[in-house]
C-alpha cells in the first residue's frame, strides 16, 4: 500500500477520496442548516448534538479537519509538481479549445474556498471552540440559532459568503465527477456521475447562498 | 495566404529558446502545414540562414513524429489530425501563428520544435507487451474467440500513435492517456490479461518516474488527441492500478 | 553460372524450407551470448529479427533514424497482411497463395523463396495474435478477412485502416521487452553511414547520432539490413520523408549486389498531386477497391467540363461513365493487379479523360456500395427498401464502419466529401520489389551481411500483391532470418569480441568524415530539395509507369549531369557537430542520386514488359504487358565497380518448376 500512495494515480486517488468526503460533509453541513429556514428549534437540536456529541466532537471533527488539511496540501502538492512538469511554460496556451476554464482553474476555487473556510472558521467555528473550551461557558441549547441570524446581518459578510459559494460551486462541478473518475468508477455510470455532479455543484451552493441570503432579510 | 510566423527557435537542449518572427507569403490553402514548413525553410537556406528544425516522417498522419504546437495547441486548431495533415485552408490570409514544440519536462527539447519523447518509449518498455516468444509456435490465431467489443475497444486503444498531444495539451503535461491506452489496449484482450497486473504497475512506475505531472482529469487530452482516443481509458486504468495495487 | 550462387536446397519446393530449417547449423546458447548483430532499421522486418534475435540469446544492436522505432514507416501500411489460413473456407491453400504471389509477380520472383514465405503465412497470424495485436473480428469472436487485388479468394487480415501501425506496434513491443532485459540494445535518431569489412566479411557499421552529429563506430558479427525500399528516389511517393536507400546502397557499394532496381510499383489508389510544393503522396488503402468502382466519363467532353470546373461527377448518368477495369477486365475487375490498375489510370488519363485540373485522376466512386449496403442493411432492419434517404445513409454507416478513417483522411487532404462525390484518385509510387540481392538464406553477396523485408529483392518479382509487403516483412524477421543466421555464425563462435578499433573501422569512419565535409563545404546555391524534386521529376518522368528506350538513355544522362551539378551547387546550412536535417538530406539524395542512374540502366537493359516495368516497345495490341521469357527470365543482380556506368550484371536464372509461365491475364 506504500507504494500506491507513492504514485500520481495514489495521489489522485488521495485527492478524490478526500474530495469526495468533504461532498457528503457538505451535503450535511447543507441539511442542518437548511432546517434553520424551515424552523429554528430542529436547527438549534441539531446544532445542540453536533456540538456535544462526544462521538462528532472528539472523532468526526478532528477527521473532518483532518480531511480539509488533507485535501487543501495535496492540492497545493499536485498543483506544484504539475507546474514543475512543464519548466519552460508556452508562449501561446489555448486551453479553452479543449477544456473547461472550471477543470483547469481547481487551484483558484479551491484558494477562494480555502480562504472563504478562514472567514468561515473565524465566523463559527472558532467562537464555539472559545465558547465551549476556553471560556467554557454553560451550554445553552437555543442559542445556535441566534448566533447564526447575528452572522448574517453584515451584508458585506452575506456577500463574501455568496461569492465564495459561486467558487465552491465552480469547484464541485468539476471536482465532484472528476473524483468519480480518480478512483475509477466504471465508465458505464460516467454519464449519470457527470449529472449529479452538475446538479450538486449548482444546487448545494446555490441552497447554501438561500440560506445566507434568507436570514439577512429575515433580520432587517 | 500571407502568413505572420512566431516560431520558438533554441539552438539545442542547454540553450534558452526564444520566439523569432517570420514573415511568409504565397501560402496556398491545399498546402500541408508541413509544407508551408517546408516552404519557409527553403527561403531560411537560400537566405544562409538556419532552417526551423521539426519532427516529421509519415506525412499522413500515422507514425507520430511531427509534434508542432500550434496557437496554443497540439498539431493546431483542426480536430483528428496531426501537424502534417492540418491545412492552410484553416487559416486566413494576415493570420500570425505561434508554433512551439510540445512542451513538459520529459519532453525536453532537441533543438527548435524537435523534442526527445523517449520517455514514451521507456514506459513501454517497462510493459507495454505480451510476454510470448516471438520464435515459438503459438496456437492457432483462431483458438480463442475474443468478443467483438473488446477487441473494437483494444483497438481503440492501440490506435495511439504515440506523438504526445495529450501530455502537450494536459496543462499538467500528464501522460495518463498515453499510458491508459497502452495498458488498456492489452488488458481488453485475454491474451493481455495474464500479466494485466505487472504491466500496470510497471508502466505507472516508469511515468511517474519520467516527470509526468498528474492527471486531473480536464479532458483536454481526448479532445487535441488526432486518434480521439476516449478519457474512458484513463479511468479504466485508475481502477486497474488500484485492483493491481489490492492484489500485489 | 556467375558469382551468385542462390544456395536454394534440393529436394520438392513444399520440402525444402522444412529440410533446410532441419539441417541449418545451430548455434548453441552459450555461444549465442558472445555473438553481437546488427540489425539497420526498425519496421516490420528490423523489429520482428531484433526481437526474435534478442530472444534467441543474440546481443542485438539495433538502429533506426527515426526518435522512436515505432515510427518506422511499416506503421503507415494500412490494408492488411495476406495469410493462407484458409479460414474462410474459399478453397485457400499455401499453394494459392504461393502460386498468386509467383503470378502476381509476373513470374519474376523466386520461387523457392515464394513457397517459403506462403509457409509461414500463417504462423504469423498466430505469432500477432498471440502478442496482442488487435485484428478485426465478426460477431462470433473470430478473425475477420477481406479480399485484396489480384486475387479471388479472401486472405487479407486486418485491423480497420491501420493494419501497419498494430502489427509494428507488436514487433515493437516484443522489442521492447527484450530492450528492458537487456538484450536489444536501441540506437534511436541513428543513421547507418557506412558498413564496415574485415577480411571481406560484415564486421560492423559507422552510424551517426543524428542529435549530436557524432560519428560512432559499432561492432558485430554479422550485420542485417531491414531499411526499407527506395521508392523517395522518384521524390514524391507514399514513403516517408526520411525513407531511404542509404543502408542498402552503402552495403551495394562494398559488395553487395543489387537487384532489380527498377521494380518498382505504382500503387494506383493514391491521393492525386495537387502542387508543385507537394512533398508527398498519400495512400488510399487498396481496400477501397473492394467496394469502390473506377471510373472516368465516358465522353471527352465531359472531362473537360469537370476539369474546368463546369460539372460534377454526380451529375453524370450511369451510361455516361466508363467503369474501364470493369470493362477491360469482366473477370477480376476493380480488383486487377497494381501494375494493371495503375497503367489502366495512365491509359485514360493520358487519352484526355482525366478529372482533375492538371488531368490526372480517375474517380473511385462508393455510390452504388452505398446503395447496396444500405439496401441489405434496411432489409435486416425492415425498413422499406425504396427509401432512397434512408438506404444511403444505412449504406453510409456500413462504410464509414468499414473505410471511416480512409474517409475522413481524404477529405482532411481534399476538403471534399467523399460519402457525396467520388474521390479522385492517382497512381503514386509506393514500393520497390528491387532490393538487395539476397540468397535463400537472405544473405547478401557480402558474407555475414543479411537484407531482409522492402530491402531485399527476393518475393515479389516485378509487381508485389496487395497485403504481402507485411506478410514478407514479419516472415523475413520472426521466422527466416533467425534461423538461417545461424548457418553463417556457427562458424562464428570463436571469433570473440569483434573489435571496432581496428584500420578497416577507421577507414570507415575517416571516408564517412570526408564525405560529410565535401558536401559541408560545397558552400553553392541551391537546396537539396531542389536537386531531389530535380531526380524525382526525371525518375518519374523517364523511368515511372511507363518506359522506354530513348527516354531511359536521357535519363542516365540527365541523372549524371544533376549529380556532378549536386556537388558543385548544393548549400547545406548548419555545422556536422548538432541536428542537422539538411545534411542528412543531402547524405541521402547523394546515395539516391547514384541509385536513379542504376534504376535507368536496368530498366534500359530489361527488354520486356513485366509487373511494374512496362517498356513501350513490348505490348501487346490491346496494351498489356509483354513478357520476353525466353531471354529475361532471371534476376538482375548489379555489382558496383566504382563508376556506376560501369556496374556490372550478373543474372540469377529463375526456374519455374511448380507453376506453369502463363500469361498473366485477368480479363
Amino acid at each position: 500500500m506504500k507504494r500506491i500512495f507513492k504514485s500520481s494515480i495514489g495521489r489522485k486517488l488521495a485527492m478524490a477520496l478526500s474530495g469526495l468526503f468533504l461532498i457528503v460533509f457538505l451535503l450535511q453541513h447543507f441539511i442542518i442548516n437548511f432546517t434553520s429556514v424551515i424552523d429554528p428549534k430542529i436547527f438549534n437540536a441539531f446544532s445542540h448534538f453536533m456540538g456535544n456529541n462526544p462521538l462528532v466532537q472528539f472523532i468526526l471533527q478532528p477527521i473532518l479537519i483532518a480531511g480539509v488539511l488533507f485535501h487543501f496540501i495535496m492540492g497545493f502538492v499536485l498543483d506544484w509538481q504539475n507546474r514543475k512538469a512543464r519548466p519552460v511554460k508556452y508562449v501561446s496556451f489555448k486551453g479553452s479549445s479543449n477544456s473547461s476554464l472550471v477543470s483547469r482553474n481547481m487551484i483558484i476555487s479551491g484558494i477562494v474556498v480555502l480562504s472563504f473556510m478562514a472567514l468561515h472558521f473565524y465566523d463559527f467555528w472558532v467562537p464555539e471552540m472559545k465558547y465551549k473550551y476556553i471560556d467554557v461557558l454553560p451550554e445553552n441549547p437555543d442559542r445556535y440559532f441566534e448566533e447564526l441570524v447575528h452572522k448574517f446581518e453584515d451584508p458585506l459578510r452575506v456577500g463574501i459568503y455568496c461569492i465564495s459559494f459561486i467558487f465552491l460551486a465552480l469547484h464541485l462541478v468539476h471536482g465532484f465527477a472528476s473524483s468519480f473518475k480518480s478512483i475509477g468508477t466504471n465508465n458505464k455510470y460516467a454519464g449519470i456521475i457527470k449529472k449529479i455532479s452538475y446538479y450538486y455543484g449548482i444546487l448545494i451552493p446555490l441552497g447554501f447562498c438561500f440560506i445566507a441570503v434568507y436570514h439577512y432579510y429575515s433580520t432587517i | 495566404m500571407k502568413l505572420f510566423l512566431k516560431i520558438w527557435r533554441q539552438k539545442d537542449t542547454k540553450s534558452k529558446g526564444s520566439i523569432v518572427n517570420y514573415e511568409i507569403d504565397g501560402i496556398s490553402p491545399d498546402m500541408s502545414f508541413l509544407e508551408m514548413m517546408d516552404v519557409l525553410n527553403e527561403k531560411i537556406i537560400l537566405n544562409g540562414g538556419d532552417p526551423v528544425a521539426f519532427d516529421h516522417d509519415c506525412r499522413e498522419g500515422i507514425c507520430g513524429s511531427c509534434s508542432m504546437f500550434i496557437n496554443g495547441e497540439p498539431h493546431g486548431p483542426d480536430r483528428y489530425v496531426t501537424t502534417c495533415q492540418l491545412h492552410m485552408r484553416k487559416f486566413k490570409d494576415g493570420d500570425t501563428i505561434y508554433i512551439e514544440p510540445f512542451r513538459a519536462k520529459s519532453f525536453p527539447v532537441i533543438k527548435d520544435l524537435v523534442v526527445d519523447r523517449s520517455s514514451f518509449d521507456r514506459i513501454q518498455q517497462a510493459g507495454g507487451y505480451i510476454s510470448v516468444n516471438t520464435s515459438g509456435n503459438p496456437q492457432d490465431a483462431n483458438a480463442i474467440p475474443i468478443e467483438k467489443e473488446s477487441a473494437d475497444k483494444a483497438f481503440d486503444a492501440a490506435t495511439c500513435i504515440g506523438c504526445g498531444a495529450c501530455v502537450a495539451s494536459c496543462k499538467n503535461s500528464s501522460a495518463m492517456l498515453f499510458v491508459s491506452a497502452k495498458v488498456s489496449q492489452f488488458s481488453y484482450l485475454p491474451q493481455g490479461k495474464v500479466e494485466s497486473t505487472d504491466r500496470v504497475l510497471n508502466m505507472v512506475k516508469q511515468m511517474d518516474e519520467e516527470g509526468f505531472g498528474n492527471c486531473t482529469n480536464t479532458g483536454a487530452c481526448h479532445v487535441e488527441c488526432p486518434k480521439g482516443i476516449s478519457l474512458d481509458y484513463i479511468t479504466r486504468m485508475n481502477s486497474e492500478y488500484l485492483k493491481a495495487n489490492i492484489k500485489k | 553460372m556467375s558469382v551468385i550462387n542462390s544456395n536454394i536446397p534440393e529436394g520438392p519446393i513444399e520440402k525444402k524450407w522444412i529440410k533446410h530449417k532441419n539441417e541449418i547449423k545451430l548455434v548453441s546458447p552459450a555461444n549465442k551470448r558472445g555473438i553481437d548483430i546488427i540489425v539497420v532499421g526498425t519496421g516490420l522486418a528490423g523489429g520482428s529479427a531484433a526481437a526474435t534475435l534478442a530472444e534467441l540469446g543474440y546481443n542485438v544492436k539495433a538502429f533506426c533514424f527515426q526518435d522512436s522505432p515505432r515510427r518506422a514507416h511499416s506503421i503507415a501500411a494500412q490494408g492488411g497482411i495476406n495469410a493462407a489460413k484458409n479460414y474462410q473456407g474459399d478453397g485457400d491453400s499455401i499453394y494459392r497463395l504461393f502460386y498468386d504471389t509467383v503470378k502476381g509477380g509476373d513470374y519474376r520472383s523466386r520461387e523457392a523463396n515464394v513457397y517459403r514465405l506462403a509457409e509461414v503465412s500463417s504462423n504469423i497470424i498466430d505469432q500477432c495474435v498471440a502478442q496482442g495485436v488487435p485484428f478485426a473480428r465478426e460477431y462470433g469472436g473470430l478473425l475477420d478477412n477481406r479480399s485484396f487485388g489480384g486475387v479471388l479468394v479472401s486472405r487479407t487480415f486486418y485491423a480497420k485502416g491501420q493494419t501497419g501501425q498494430q502489427l509494428l506496434l507488436g514487433a515493437y513491443s516484443a522489442m521492447n521487452r527484450q530492450i528492458a532485459r537487456g538484450k536489444i540494445k536501441m540506437f534511436s535518431r541513428h543513421e547507418m553511414m557506412d558498413i564496415v569489412l574485415v577480411n571481406g566479411k560484415a564486421r560492423g557499421i559507422i552510424a551517426r547520432n543524428l542529435i549530436s552529429g557524432e560519428l560512432e563506430r559499432h561492432s558485430a558479427h554479422a550485420v542485417v539490413i531491414a531499411s526499407g525500399g527506395y521508392g523517395n528516389v522518384f521524390y514524391l511517393s507514399t514513403n516517408a520523408m526520411g525513407s531511404n536507400v542509404s543502408a542498402a546502397w552503402k552495403i551495394h557499394k562494398k559488395g553487395a549486389f543489387f537487384a532489380n532496381p527498377c521494380f518498382t510499383q505504382i500503387h494506383p489508389t493514391c491521393i492525386p498531386v495537387s502542387g508543385d510544393y507537394q512533398s508527398k503522396l498519400t495512400l488510399m488503402s487498396e481496400s477501397l477497391r473492394n467496394d469502390g468502382r473506377i471510373w472516368v466519363p465516358k465522353k471527352k467532353s465531359d472531362s473537360e467540363a469537370i476539369r474546368a470546373g463546369k460539372l460534377k461527377p454526380t451529375e453524370i448518368s450511369e451510361e455516361n461513365r466508363d467503369y474501364y477495369l470493369e470493362r477491360r477486365y469482366p473477370s477480376f475487375g476493380n480488383l486487377v493487379p497494381r501494375d494493371v490498375a495503375s497503367r489502366a489510370a495512365k491509359e485514360r488519363c493520358d487519352a484526355g479523360y482525366g478529372v482533375n485540373k492538371t488531368g490526372e485522376a480517375v474517380y473511385l466512386d462508393f455510390s452504388s456500395a452505398i446503395l447496396r449496403y444500405g439496401r441489405e442493411k434496411a432489409l435486416l432492419k425492415g425498413i422499406d427498401q425504396n427509401d432512397e434517404n434512408k438506404v444511403k445513409a444505412l449504406g453510409k454507416d456500413v462504410v464509414k464502419a468499414k473505410y471511416g478513417n480512409l474517409f475522413q483522411m481524404y477529405e482532411k487532404i481534399v476538403d471534399e466529401n467523399p460519402y457525396e462525390t467520388p474521390m479522385m484518385i492517382y497512381p503514386a509510387v509506393h514500393y520497390t520489389m528491387g532490393g538487395v540481392w539476397v540468397d535463400y538464406n537472405l544473405m547478401t553477396t557480402i558474407p555475414g551481411c543479411f537484407a531482409i523485408g522492402e530491402a531485399n529483392f527476393s518475393d515479389h518479382g516485378a509487381n508485389r500483391l496487395g497485403a504481402s509487403a507485411l506478410m514478407q516483412g514479419l516472415a523475413d524477421g520472426y521466422f527466416i532470418l533467425p534461423y538461417t543466421i545461424g548457418e553463417y555464425l556457427s562458424d562464428d563462435i570463436k571469433t570473440g569480441k569483434v573489435s571496432n578499433d581496428t584500420k578497416e573501422f577507421k577507414e570507415a569512419e575517416k571516408s564517412v568524415a570526408d564525405k560529410i565535409d565535401v558536401l559541408l563545404n560545397t558552400n553553392g546555391s541551391k537546396s537539396v530539395d531542389y536537386f531531389h524534386k530535380k531526380l524525382g521529376k526525371i525518375m518519374w518522368n523517364k523511368c515511372g509507369m511507363s518506359r522506354n528506350e530513348v527516354d531511359l538513355k536521357k535519363a542516365i544522362e540527365d541523372i549524371q549531369k544533376l549529380r556532378s551539378s549536386f556537388y558543385k551547387n548544393v548549400i547545406i546550412p548548419g555545422d556536422k557537430s548538432s541536428y542537422n536535417e539538411s545534411l542528412c538530406k543531402a547524405m541521402r539524395l547523394a546515395d539516391f542520386l547514384e541509385l536513379g542512374e542504376l534504376f535507368a540502366m536496368d530498366a534500359l537493359k530489361r527488354n520486356e514488359s513485366c509487373g511494374g516495368h512496362f517498356r513501350e516497345e513490348f505490348q501487346t495490341k490491346e496494351g498489356e504487358a509483354l513478357r520476353m521469357d525466353d531471354n529475361f527470365s532471371f534476376v538482375s543482380a548489379w555489382e558496383n565497380n566504382g563508376d556506376i556506368s560501369n556496374s556490372k550484371l550478373h543474372k540469377e536464372n529463375l526456374e519455374f518448376s511448380n507453376v506453369e509461365l502463363k500469361n498473366r491475364s485477368y480479363k
